[in-house]
């Protein structure tokens, strides 16, 4: 069976609540069939909104959204047969686990059979089997979750919308979750498109992650080419941690280029500036840097490190560095830790394509 | 197992619950204190009266205490068939002789009339024998007065004298019912044509069930408006909802009355639009549909604020579920934001048939003979008849329905199912 690339299309969305302000600005955006893809913003990007235009709770102010290359935008939310996980749950508190999985099965007129087995099914992978009778009260915030997954999932629908689903759970049940979310979506292979503002959920779980700022998307790629390649200062701020310099591009040249700072010049990938004398704002990652580089590197700079925080798996240093005193350094705990003490000095090294000169800002 | 068992000591060697126990004392006493006020002002404004009226709706002891002698004589009447023996009409003679001196016995001929019709005259023929010396007490009394009236030859009369004996009587609830204890000691119902309580009793019954049903289909929609609608709209439509419960009920009810009335606004909008003649007013005042409107729309704050607290609780995403999962907007609603109200429909519809069940001012202004409920003719009792006695029994009679109601209500639905806010 072919994948349809464009299973789900926003095409050309414009969405505003007032007719003032544009929540959303002309998104374009195409969803795989059995995709797994993310919308990935701080609060307010306009993400949510976006998912509450798929699920037909909003209607687009102007373009279309299409399914399965059909319109549905004057399609009521009831007829889409879209599944949706709400951040709260929305399990509905007066009906046992079984009837609220039963609900979407009882109101398209399934047989009494067919609903249990597919109840069964449903309960079964997300291992709450035997949890039928119990109310939505009586279940842990975790189990709560599952049931509402199982609940989106057990009338088969061709596309899953997850808003921030695991919002209120703890760490640890979020990461386990975060995993079973996975796994269900890999075995039924159904089109997911999920909400959150947690850049590490993004990453651990989707093909796909689209960031949200601003009504629009930023950027739409795979969650390690993300990481590695942002494409503009936003995108480097909000995913992962970062250094930054800002300066002024003095010399440019096909995969390099100079920018001079405030008081010394370092080399930097060009990625979206163009000409000398652009402003930019060069990203560089914690662990891009190293400490006393054996290899060459392009840039070598002594800097003073001015707080040292044990992380446990890591040390952070913070260092004193290039004129900026947030120079924020990851070292690996190992047996050859080097000795890190406040006030030293200390040679540190990058290679210039990891450091990305993106718009300035 | 035995760890169950052992007592668990504190630290210092005393029992654990006798150490929570000391800890707790204060709290309660504490506690205690700060509804002392309360349960005081309970017991005196409240129970209190409830007391007394109950005694005032069972007392009968003044027949009683009028004619001790009779009383007393007619323990020794024990063929009913016959008249009572000279001994009754002697003790009856002698107690009535008292009640002439004191000047009371206007009011035992008043009295024994409510028993029998026609007791005050031959009370009073008795009275006048006995100012003019015409009774000889040498010889039988019986024969002097039987030769007064025929009347005291009946002994219908006689044992509606003994049935006033005992000192407590529930005369009056039977009344209340349109029943009465008749002549042989079997209760029985008052003649059709007079049968006014049961009537009035059906009617408040049926104008608190419709005031309570209106209300709630006017109140649900304005609490959903409320609970739904953006801060700043549903502060303002809440205003609208208060506003008429912060306006006198007087004034309230007095507004309907100028709109009702057959010169009315209303009535003149509707001839205005065509709808009725203008020598074809309908009264829409002085009647049920007077007593309906009025009550509805004074009541209604009492149904929609209770909705309001429950419907505020609901989470809009419920509703959204429900249709995300397939439900039409009219299943999603039925299925799951209906079941999740049912509490505040249950708190809504008690407190308002409550309310309406005893309501006085309202009916008893706009009302007029086919819209007044039991507790204008409470009223009227307390006020032109002065029969406190069975103003209370009927006071009473409906605390009981209401206490009643609840006990069905909760049998039905559950008072814990109750949420007033």
């Amino acid at each position: 069976m072919s994948k349809n690339p464009e299973f789900v299309k926003f095409d050309k969305v414009d969405k505003s609540y007032d007719g003032k302000v544009l929540v959303v600005k002309d998104l374009q955006l195409d969803i795989a069939e059995g995709e797994f893809i993310t919308m990935l913003g701080p609060s307010g990007s306009g993400k949510t909104t976006c998912l509450m235009m798929l699920a037909g709770f909003e209607t687009p102010t102007h373009g279309e959204i299409l399914l399965d290359g059909n319109i549905i935008s004057n399609i009521p939310p009831h007829k889409r047969g879209i599944g949706m996980v709400f951040q709260n749950y929305a399990l509905f508190p007066h009906m046992t686990v079984y009837e609220n999985l039963a609900f979407p099965l009882r109101v398209r007129k399934v047989e009494k059979d067919e609903i249990d087995k597919k109840v069964d099914k449903a309960l079964s992978m997300v291992s709450l089997s035997g949890f039928e009778t119990r109310m939505p009260a009586q279940l842990s915030g975790g189990q709560q979750q599952r049931v509402a997954v199982a609940r989106a999932l057990v009338f088969d629908p061709a596309v899953v919308l997850m808003d921030e689903p695991l919002g209120a759970l703890d760490k640890n049940l979020r990461e386990s979750m975060q995993y079973e979310i996975k796994h269900i979506h890999e075995s039924i292979g159904v089109t997911v498109v999920y909400v959150t503002h947690d850049q590490s959920e993004a990453l651990t779980m989707s093909n796909r992650i689209a960031v949200f700022n601003d009504g629009k998307v930023q950027q739409l790629s795979n969650p390690a080419e993300l990481y590695e390649k942002p494409v503009n200062s936003f995108v480097a701020e909000f995913i992962g941690e970062n250094n930054t310099f800002n300066g002024e591009v003095v010399d440019i040249d096909k995969d390099k280029c100079k920018v001079k700072l405030a008081n010394s010049e370092i080399l930097a990938n060009p990625i979206s500036v163009k000409s000398k004398g652009e402003k930019t704002t060069v990203s560089l990652r914690p662990e891009r840097a190293l400490i006393n580089p054996t290899d060459k590197m392009d840039n070598m700079f002594t800097g003073k490190i001015e707080e040292v925080i044990y992380h446990g798996d890591h040390t952070r240093v913070r260092l004193n560095l290039l004129g900026s005193s947030e120079f924020i350094l990851k070292v690996p705990n190992s047996t050859s830790n080097l000795e890190l003490k406040v006030s030293q000095d200390i040679n540190i090294g990058w290679n210039s394509v990891d450091a990305r000169a993106l718009d300035p800002k | 197992m035995s760890s169950e068992t052992k007592q668990i000591l504190t630290t210092d060697g005393i029992p654990l619950e006798v150490s929570l126990k000391k800890a707790e004392k204060k709290n309660k006493i504490k506690a205690f204190l700060l509804v002392a006020p309360l349960l005081l002002f309970l017991v005196i404004t409240y129970i209190f009266p409830i007391g007394d009226m109950f005694m005032r709706s069972v007392d009968d002891r003044m027949v009683t205490n009028m004619l001790p002698k009779t009383f007393k004589a007619m323990e020794k009447w024990e063929n009913l068939e016959e008249l009572p023996p000279e001994e009754v009409y002697r003790g009856f003679y002698e107690d009535y002789k008292v009640l002439v001196e004191k000047q009371e016995h206007g009011k035992l001929g008043q009295r024994l009339n409510k028993e029998k019709n026609g007791f005050n005259t031959i009370t009073k023929r008795l009275f006048r024998q006995i100012k003019r010396n015409k009774i000889d007490e040498s010889i039988s009394i019986k024969d002097q007065i039987n030769k007064i009236h025929k009347r005291w030859r009946n002994i219908e009369f006689w044992l509606a004298i003994k049935r006033t004996a005992p000192p407590y009587t529930m005369a009056k609830y039977l009344k209340g019912m349109d029943m009465y204890v008749a002549s042989d000691g079997s209760i029985a119902q008052v003649d059709e044509d007079r049968r006014i309580h049961r009537i009035l009793w059906l009617r408040t019954l049926e104008i608190a069930f419709f005031v309570t049903l209106f209300s709630f289909f006017m109140g649900y929609p304005i609490a959903h408006l409320l609970a739904t609608l953006p801060m700043k709209y549903s502060n303002l439509l809440m205003i609208c909802v208060l506003l008429p419960f912060w306006t006198s009920l007087l004034v309230r009810t007095a507004s309907w009355m100028i709109l009702l009335q057959q010169q009315g606004v209303v009535n003149d909008f509707f001839v205005m639009i065509g709808l009725v003649g203008d020598d074809n007013r309908p009264e829409m005042m002085y009647n049920k549909v007077g007593t309906y409107v009025a009550m509805t729309q004074i009541l209604l704050p009492f149904m929609v604020l209770p909705l309001y607290s429950v419907m505020k609780t609901i989470s809009p995403s419920l509703m959204r579920a429900g249709k995300s999962l397939g439900g039409t907007p009219f299943v999603a609603f039925w299925k799951v934001y209906f079941p999740l109200t049912i509490p505040g429909i249950g708190a809504g519809c008690l407190l308002v048939f409550i309310l309406a069940i005893g309501y006085y001012i309202t009916p008893a202004l706009v009302g007029g003979a086919s819209g007044t409920l039991i507790s204008n003719q409470i009223a009227f009792h307390m006020k032109t008849t002065l029969d406190w006695s069975f103003a209370s029994a009927m006071g009473l009679m409906l605390l009981t329905g209401v206490l009643v109601i609840y006990w069905i209500y909760n049998k039905l639905v559950g008072v814990d199912n109750i949420k007033l806010g």
